[in-house]
C-alpha cells in the first residue's frame, strides 16, 4: 500500500506517494535530500531529528510521513533566509554552541520553540526547554548561552 | 530501525475508525508509544487507523463542574491549559512532566492512558482526581471509572473494539502530581498525585507496581487531616501490602521509601 501525501517543506511544496511505514524523518532525508535534519538514536530520545511540524517541534523518527500529509514544515535548512543566518544559527556559531555539530539542528529546532513560546527564557527553562535534546559531546554550557545570545539579539 | 508493512488509515470520525478497528489493527494518534515498538519490532500490527485529526477529539472544555479533554489533546495543550490548571491542577502538572517538549508536543491524553505504561504520568492525577474515561464501540458509549481502568501492565479495562473519546476529570479543590523521574527516560521511578475535594482526600501511585493504584491505606491513614503529623503518618503506610516493581535502576526496597517520600511530598503540596 502506498498513501499520497502534499507537504510544505521550508516553503516548497511537495507531492509523492509514500509507504505507510516510511518515517518523515527518512521522507525528508532521502527523498527531499534534506539531510539536515540527522538520526540519531531513532528512538525519539535523543531528538537529533527534531524539526517543525505545524508550528511544533517534534522528533521526526518517531512520525510517519503519512501523518504529515498537509503539513507545513520548517527543517534547519529553512531558518536562513536570503543567506543571512536566523539569529538561533548566529548565536551558536558567535558563542561555541557546537562542538562536533551533530546534535545542532535539532537544538536549533527546539531552542525556535522555546524561544517562540517564551522569548526571555531564564538559564533554568533553557535548560528544561532542550530536555528533549542530547548533546554527547558534552557542550551544554555554550548552547545554553547560545540560545540566551539568540534570545537578547532578536 | 524500519517497522514490519502495514496498512494506514485516516479516518474522518470516532465511528469510521470504531468500523475499521480490528484484532490486527491499532490506533494511531501521537504515536509517541506505538512507533517506537514497532520500530523495535514489538509491535507489529497489520494496520494502523490514524484518528490524530479527527477535530472531534481534540477539546478542553468545562461541563458543569467538570473538566471534559478529548482523547487527542496533546500533554502540551494539557500542560498549558489555565482551565485544567486551575480545577485539576495534578493534571496539568503530570502533563507538564511527561518525556521532554517534541514528545508532549505529539503524545495524547487517550493514547497514554490506553498504553498504560506502568510509569506513566497521568494515570496516578486520573486517579486521585477521579476521574472517568468515556469510550466508544461498535455496541454504543459507556464510562468507565478511573478505579476500574488500570488492570495490569499494560492492560485495561477498554474493549478491543473500544475508542478512548474523552476524559472527564471532576474538579478538585486543591490537587497535586510530584515524581522522582528516571533521569534519563524521565518516566516516573515513582509518582504520587493528591487531590482533595469537598473534604476528602485521595492518593494514588504510578512507577510503583504493575498498574497505577489509589493506596486505600494512605488515605484511611488521613482521616486526622493534613497536619504534618497527619501527612507523616500517613505516608509512612505507602505501598504497604502492595506488590512492588524492582528493577536494575531501583529495587524494592527504595522504591517503598520513594513512595513515602512522594507521598508526604504530594499530601503537603495540597495541605
Amino acid at each position: 500500500m502506498s498513501v499520497a501525501i502534499k507537504v510544505t517543506v521550508n516553503g516548497q511544496t511537495h507531492e509523492h506517494e509514500v509507504e505507510p511505514r516510511q518515517m518523515l524523518v527518512s521522507y525528508l532525508r532521502e527523498e527531499l535530500g534534506l539531510t539536515g535534519t540527522h538520526v540519531g538514536c531513532d528512538t525519539s530520545n535523543c531528538g537529533a531529528c527534531t524539526a517543525i511540524v505545524d508550528g511544533q517541534a517534534v522528533k521526526v523518527c518517531t512520525m510517519l510521513a503519512a501523518q504529515a500529509d498537509g503539513a507545513e514544515i520548517t527543517t534547519i535548512e529553512g531558518l536562513a533566509a536570503n543567506g543571512t543566518l536566523h539569529p538561533l544559527q548566529e548565536a551558536f556559531r558567535e558563542t561555541h554552541g557546537l562542538q562536533c555539530g551533530f546534535c545542532t539542528p535539532g537544538m536549533i529546532m527546539a531552542a525556535w520553540q522555546l524561544l517562540e513560546r517564551n522569548a526571555t527564557p531564564s538559564d533554568a527553562e533553557v535548560r528544561h526547554a532542550l530536555e528533549g535534546n542530547f548533546c554527547r559531546c558534552t557542550g551544554y554550557d555554550n548552547i545554553i548561552k547560545a540560545v540566551q545570545h539568540a534570545a537578547e539579539s532578536a | 530501525m524500519i517497522p514490519v508493512a502495514f496498512d494506514y488509515h485516516r479516518p474522518a470520525s470516532v465511528d469510521e475508525a470504531i468500523e475499521l478497528l480490528s484484532d490486527d489493527a491499532k490506533l494511531l494518534a501521537g504515536g509517541h508509544s506505538l512507533l517506537p515498538a514497532m520500530k523495535l519490532r514489538l509491535s507489529s500490527p497489520g494496520a494502523l487507523i490514524d484518528i490524530g485529526r479527527i477535530a472531534e477529539l481534540n477539546y478542553i472544555r468545562e461541563d458543569g463542574g467538570t473538566i471534559a479533554i478529548g482523547a487527542t489533546t496533546t500533554h502540551q495543550q494539557i500542560a498549558s491549559s489555565d482551565l485544567v490548571s486551575a480545577n485539576a491542577s495534578a493534571l496539568a502538572q503530570a502533563a507538564s512532566v511527561i518525556g521532554d517538549p517534541q514528545v508532549r508536543n505529539k503524545g495524547t491524553i487517550g493514547g497514554s492512558l490506553a498504553h498504560a505504561d506502568p510509569a506513566a504520568d497521568y494515570p496516578a492525577a486520573i486517579l486521585a482526581l477521579g476521574a472517568e474515561i468515556v469510550v466508544r464501540g461498535s455496541d454504543g458509549g459507556r464510562s468507565i471509572p478511573a478505579d476500574e481502568f488500570f488492570i495490569d501492565l499494560f492492560l485495561t479495562a477498554l474493549a478491543p473494539d473500544e475508542i478512548i473519546t474523552e476524559v472527564r476529570v471532576p474538579a478538585a479543590d486543591k490537587s497535586a502530581y510530584v515524581k522522582f523521574p528516571h533521569p534519563a527516560s524521565r518516566f516516573a521511578v515513582v509518582g504520587c498525585a493528591a487531590a482533595s475535594a469537598g473534604g476528602a482526600v485521595k492518593v494514588a501511585f504510578t512507577g510503583v507496581a504493575n498498574a497505577a493504584f489509589r493506596d486505600s491505606g494512605v488515605e484511611a491513614a488521613l482521616s486526622g487531616g493534613l497536619s504534618e503529623e497527619g501527612i507523616a503518618a500517613a505516608a509512612a503506610r505507602a505501598a504497604d501490602g502492595q506488590e512492588v516493581l524492582a528493577d536494575h535502576f531501583a529495587g524494592e526496597e527504595y522504591r517503598r521509601h520513594l513512595a513515602k517520600v512522594f507521598a508526604r511530598k504530594a499530601l503537603a503540596t495540597i495541605a
